[in-house]
C-alpha cells in the first residue's frame, strides 16, 4: 500500500435534481484491491462511472496522480473496465477483441501479437484465438473481457460486479483468479459489487455505500468486526441489533441488565445500538444464562443451525452448532468482546430484528436486488 | 458531448420540408388567388364537397373493413408457420408494395374491362357479360388490393411477438381455443389492427387513380378533387384548402384511432 | 380450421398476384390488347431496349432513388444516433416530426411541398423551379423516417456498454460509432436504406406533384400513359423490374436470416448462463 493514485473529494452527482451520490471522499492506493460495496441504487455503479470518465460529477473532484481529470474524456484516461455484461464487440473475434485498445493506440502489429499472446495466457484462453466471442461461455468472456482490459497496461482497473452474472461455483473459482492476477500484475483494482461474501474474500479496502454516502471504509475485518452503524452491521453479515445506554466506558445497558464490553469514547448514558454477531452468542442452561428465552425456530443451514429465540418480545438469531428444538427453554452467555458498540445513526431501529424472520432471508434480499438492478 | 446534437441537421430539413410545407398550405388555403388577400372563401366552398368528402370516407372504411376481416386469418396463419416459410411469405406479402401500383391497378381494368380477360372468359363458356368496372365495388376492390399488404403486415408483426406461453397459461386455465383467441390473442393484436386500420384509411381515402380508372365520373372522390385543382383547373388555393381539410380529418381519424392503444411505434415500417 | 386457413390464405395470394401474372403475361403477347392473348413473343422486350426515351425515364428513376437512398441513410442513421441519446420531452417532438410525413397522406405531402418550391420560386423569381432538385428534396424527405425507423430499434438492442467499452479502450467518440456501433447497428441501416430506395423507386404521387417537364420518373411517364393508350414494351420493363425486385428481396431476406441466426446464437448463450 504505497502511494495514493485517486483521489474523490465532495463528489457529487445529481441525475434530473435526484442526487445519486452526496459528498463522496475517498482515496485510493497504488496496487490496492479496492471494493464498492452496497445495495443496488446505493450509488456504487455511479461512483465507479465517474472514475472510468463515463460520468461527468455535479460537483467536486476526480484526483488522478494529483492532477484533476474531471474534463479528460474516458479515451484519454489510463483506466480500463471490466463492464457489468462484458460489453465484448460481437463482430470481432476473441483475439481482435484484446488487440482493439492497442490498435486504437497504433502500436506496431508484432507487439500487439506479442501482448495479445501473453494476455491469452495470464486468463488461460491460449488456442481461443479465432473463436467468435459469441461461442464463448459466460466465464470465457469473463476472461476475455479481463484481458481487453488489462492487455493495454492501465494504472486502475475497474470492474463492475464482473461475476454477477456467473453460477456460484465459476464465481468462486474467478474470485481467486482475480485476486491472483491482480497481484502478478500489481495494479490498482476498483471492485463493485453486492455481494459482502465476495468483497470480504478479495479485498484490501471495502468501501460500504448506501444512499448514496459512504457508510463506512476499512480493512475487510475491521468492518466486520467493527461496523460503523446500523446498516453496516446489517449489511455486512448477520446482526442482532439492540437498543442500549452506554452506562460509563465499558459498561452498557440493554434488556434490563448490565453487560460487561471492551467499547470506550462515548458520553455518560449515551443511548447507543448495541451488535451481537448470532455466531458469537453461546447457548447454555436456561438457569445459567445472562438471559434466557424460548426457542421459536430451528433452520439447518449445514455447517449450522439458524435458530431463533425468543428474549421479551425481541427475536434473536443465533447461530450455533448444537441442536435445540423449537419450544425449548434456553440461555445465552455473552462475553465482553462479543459485544460491539455503535453511535446512534438514521438507520437505527431499521434492522437486526428477526422478530419476521424467514428461512429465506437471503434469497429474499438476493431477489429484490436483482429486480433492482434491471 | 452533446450526442443529441446529431439530430440537428435531420431536425432542420424536417422543419424546412414538413412543417414549413404545412405552413404554407395553410397560408395558400387562407389567402384569395387573385389577390393574395385574407380570405375564408376557399374553405367555404369546400361545403359544396361534402358528398365527394364522405363518399370517400365512406368507401375507405368499407375497403378498411374488408381488409381487416381478409387481413387477420392471413396474417394469423404467416404467423403460425416455420420461420422459414414464414419469411417467404412475409417477403410476398411485401413484394407487390414494391410494384409500380400504376401498373397493378391497370392490369385490374384489363381484368374487369367490359371487353376485358374475365368478361372474354363468360362470354367464351356462353355467359353474359358483367358490369364489373366503373361502379363503387370496383372502386373498393382496386383499394382492397393496393392497401392490404399493410394490413396484413402490422397484424403479422402483433401476433408474431404475442409470447406463445400466454396461450398455453390461457388454456392452463381453462380456456377453450375460441375463448383463448377472444380473450388472449385478439386483445393483444389490437396495437396491430389499428395501425393496419391506419395505415390502409389514409393512403385509401386520398387516392386519386383507383378511381380514376376503376370507377366513373360518379364515383370521384377527394384525391381526384384535389388533384385536378392542381393539374387542370389550377386552383392551387382552393386545392390547398382541400388539403387542409383532408389531413386535419385523418389527423383526426388516427388520433382516435391511437386512443385504443398505447403502442405508437409504427410497427409495420420496420423489416 | 387450420386447413380453411390455409386454403383462405393461399385464395388471398393468388388475389395479390394475379394482376401481376396478367401483367407478365401481356409482356410477352403477339397482339396490342392486353386483354387478347395472341401468341408468344420477345418483341416487346426488343422494342423496349431500343426506346432511349422508357431507358433514359428509368434511368431518371435510379438517380433519384440512389441519391435519395444515400443521402437519407447518412443522414437518418446520424440522426437517428443523436435521438437514441435524448430522452422525454424532446425526444418524443423529434419522433413526432419524424411520424408526420409517415401519417400525412401522399397526396398531403405531394401538395405541400409543392406549394413551398411554387412559394419559393416565386420568392426567388424563377419561373420553372420544379425539376431534378426539388424531386430530389421531395424524396428525400419522405424516405428519412423509414431509414429513422428501421435504425433506432437496432440501437435500443445494442448493449449500451458496447460505445463505452470502446471509448474506455482509447477510442474517440468518432472512432467508437465508426468501430463498434456502425457493426452493430448496420442490419438496420441496410434496411432502411432498401426501404428508401424501393420507396423512391416506386414513388408516383409525391413526385407528381413536385416535378416539372424538364426531370420526369418512370412511374410519372407511367400515369401519362393513361391518357394515351399504352405501350406493350412497359409490360416488358414490369416484368424485368419484378425479377429485379424480387432478387433484391430475397438478397435482404437472406441478410436478414444471418443476422437472426447469430442473434439467437446470443440469446442461447445468455439462456445458458
Amino acid at each position: 500500500m504505497s502511494q495514493e493514485l485517486i483521489r474523490l473529494t465532495n463528489l457529487v452527482m445529481e441525475f434530473d435534481g435526484e442526487r445519486v451520490l452526496d459528498s463522496i471522499n475517498l482515496y485510493i492506493n497504488d496496487k490496492e484491491f479496492l471494493t464498492l460495496l452496497g445495495p443496488s441504487g446505493c450509488g456504487k455503479t455511479t461512483t465507479l462511472r465517474v472514475i472510468g470518465g463515463f460520468l461527468t460529477p455535479t460537483s467536486g473532484d476526480v484526483l488522478f496522480d494529483g492532477k484533476r481529470i474531471n474534463d479528460v474524456p474516458a479515451y484519454k484516461r489510463k483506466i480500463n473496465t471490466v463492464f457489468q455484461r462484458y460489453a465484448l464487440f460481437p463482430h470481432l473475434d476473441v483475439y481482435d477483441n484484446i488487440a482493439f485498445g492497442l490498435r486504437i493506440a497504433k502500436l506496431d502489429e508484432k507487439e500487439i501479437d506479442e501482448r495479445v499472446t501473453e494476455m491469452l495466457e495470464i486468463v488461460s484462453l491460449k488456442g481461443f484465438e479465432n473463436r467468435k466471442v459469441t461461442s464463448l461461455s459466460g466465464g470465457q468472456q469473463q476472461r476475455v473481457a479481463i484481458a481487453r482490459a488489462l492487455v493495454n497496461r492501465p494504472k486502475v482497473l475497474l470492474l463492475d460486479e464482473p461475476l454477477g452474472a456467473l453460477d456460484l461455483r465459476l464465481r468462486k473459482d474467478m474470485q481467486n483468479e482475480l485476486k491472483r492476477i491482480q497481484q502478478a500484475m500489481g495494479i490498482t483494482f476498483i471492485y463493485v459489487t453486492h455481494d459482502q461474501e465476495e468483497a470480504l474474500t478479495m479485498s484490501d479496502t471495502i468501501v460500504v455505500m448506501d444512499k448514496g454516502k459512504i457508510q463506512q471504509i476499512g480493512k475487510p475485518e475491521d468492518i466486520y468486526n467493527e461496523p460503523k452503524n446500523a446498516f453496516v452491521a446489517d449489511f455486512i453479515g448477520e446482526s442482532n441489533i439492540l437498543d442500549g445506554v452506554m452506562l460509563e466506558d465499558c459498561k452498557v445497558r440493554f434488556f434490563g441488565r448490565t453487560f460487561a464490553c471492551v467499547d470506550k469514547g462515548f458520553e455518560k448514558n449515551e443511548p447507543v445500538d448495541v451488535v451481537i454477531r448470532p455466531e458469537d452468542i453461546d447457548i447454555v442452561e436456561a438457569d445459567a444464562g445472562h438471559l434466557c428465552g424460548t426457542v421459536t425456530s430451528v433452520t439447518f443451514k449445514g455447517v449450522h443451525y439458524d435458530t431463533i429465540v425468543d428474549f421479551k418480545g425481541f427475536k434473536w438469531l443465533i447461530q450455533t452448532t448444537d441442536y435445540c428444538p423449537e419450544g425449548s427453554y434456553i440461555g445465552i452467555r455473552l462475553n465482553p468482546e462479543d459485544i460491539h458498540i455503535m453511535r446512534k445513526s438514521e438507520y437505527s431501529g431499521m434492522f437486526g430484528d428477526y422478530s419476521s424472520y424467514s428461512a429465506e432471508y437471503d434469497e429474499i434480499a438476493d431477489a429484490e436486488g436483482s429486480e433492482d438492478e434491471a | 458531448m452533446k450526442r443529441k446534437w446529431l439530430s440537428g441537421p435531420y431536425v432542420l430539413w424536417m422543419v424546412l420540408f414538413t412543417l414549413i410545407p404545412l405552413g404554407v398550405v395553410l397560408y395558400f388555403a387562407l389567402t384569395d388567388a387573385a389577390t393574395g388577400k385574407f380570405t375564408l372563401s376557399n374553405l367555404a366552398k369546400i361545403a359544396d364537397y361534402w358528398p365527394i368528402f364522405l363518399r370517400s370516407i365512406w368507401l375507405s372504411i368499407i375497403a378498411t373493413l374488408i381488409c381487416l376481416l381478409i387481413g387477420y386469418p392471413v396474417a394469423y396463419f404467416i404467423a403460425h408457420c416455420k420461420p422459414t416459410t414464414q419469411r417467404l411469405l412475409q417477403m410476398m406479402i411485401m413484394l407487390p408494395m414494391c410494384i409500380s401500383f400504376l401498373l397493378r391497378t391497370l392490369a385490374w381494368v384489363a381484368l374487369l374491362d367490359d371487353t376485358g380477360i374475365i368478361n372474354n372468359f363468360l362470354t367464351s363458356i356462353g355467359l353474359s357479360p358483367l358490369p364489373l368496372i366503373r361502379n363503387n365495388g370496383a372502386v373498393i376492390l382496386g383499394m382492397v388490393y393496393n392497401y392490404l399488404p399493410y394490413m396484413i403486415l402490422p397484424l403479422f408483426t402483433v401476433l408474431m411477438k404475442i409470447d406463445p406461453r400466454l396461450i398455453e397459461a390461457a388454456e392452463d386455465l381453462g380456456c377453450n381455443s375460441r375463448q383463448v383467441f377472444s380473450r388472449v390473442i385478439l386483445p393483444l393484436s389490437v396495437p396491430g389492427i389499428v395501425s393496419g386500420i391506419t395505415m390502409v384509411f389514409v393512403p385509401a381515402v386520398s387516392t386519386f387513380y383507383i378511381s380514376q380508372k376503376l370507377g366513373s365520373p360518379g364515383t370521384i372522390l377527394i384525391g381526384d378533387v384535389i388533384e385536378s385543382q392542381f393539374k387542370a383547373a389550377y386552383n392551387p388555393n382552393f386545392g390547398a384548402a382541400l388539403s387542409l381539410v383532408l389531413m386535419v380529418l385523418i389527423f383526426v381519424c388516427v388520433g382516435v384511432m391511437n386512443r385504443f392503444t398505447n403502442d405508437d411505434e409504427e410497427s409495420m415500417v420496420t423489416l | 380450421m387450420r386447413r380453411t386457413n390455409r386454403i383462405f390464405t393461399i385464395l388471398v395470394f393468388i388475389f395479390l398476384y394475379i394482376p401481376m401474372i396478367v401483367l407478365a403475361v401481356a409482356s410477352f403477347n403477339k397482339g396490342k390488347d392486353i386483354a387478347v392473348f395472341q401468341g408468344f413473343t420477345l418483341n416487346q422486350y426488343k422494342e423496349l431496349f431500343r426506346d432511349d426515351n422508357l431507358l433514359r425515364l428509368l434511368g431518371n428513376s435510379v438517380i433519384i432513388a440512389v441519391l435519395s437512398m444515400t443521402i437519407a441513410t447518412v443522414l437518418g442513421t446520424v440522426a437517428a444516433v443523436g435521438i437514441h441519446s435524448m430522452r422525454g420531452k424532446l425526444r418524443s417532438a423529434v419522433m413526432g416530426l419524424t411520424n408526420i410525413p409517415m401519417t400525412n397522406p401522399d397526396i398531403v405531402t405531394g401538395v405541400s411541398l409543392a406549394l413551398l418550391f411554387a412559394f419559393v420560386g416565386v420568392l426567388l423569381r424563377i419561373n420553372a423551379v420544379l425539376g431534378f432538385w426539388t424531386l430530389l428534396i421531395a424524396h428525400i424527405t419522405f424516405s428519412l423516417p423509414y431509414v429513422i425507423l428501421n435504425v433506432m430499434p437496432k440501437l435500443a438492442q445494442m448493449d449500451p456498454n458496447l460505445t463505452e467499452a470502446a471509448l474506455d479502450l482509447g477510442c474517440t467518440p468518432v472512432q467508437a460509432f465508426f468501430k463498434v456501433v456502425l457493426h452493430e447497428i448496420m442490419p438496420g441501416i441496410v434496411s432502411g436504406a432498401l426501404m428508401a430506395f424501393t420507396m423512391s423507386l416506386d414513388d408516383f404521387v409525391i413526385s407528381y406533384f413536385v416535378t416539372g417537364s424538364g426531370f420526369v420518373t418512370l412511374p410519372v411517364e407511367i400515369y401519362s400513359y393513361t391518357k394515351k393508350p399504352i405501350q406493350p414494351k412497359v409490360y416488358a420493363m414490369f416484368t424485368l423490374m419484378f425479377v429485379a425486385i424480387l432478387l433484391l428481396m430475397v438478397t435482404m431476406n437472406l441478410l436478414q436470416a444471418r443476422d437472426n441466426s447469430r442473434r439467437k446464437k446470443l440469446r442461447k448463450r445468455e439462456a445458458y448462463r
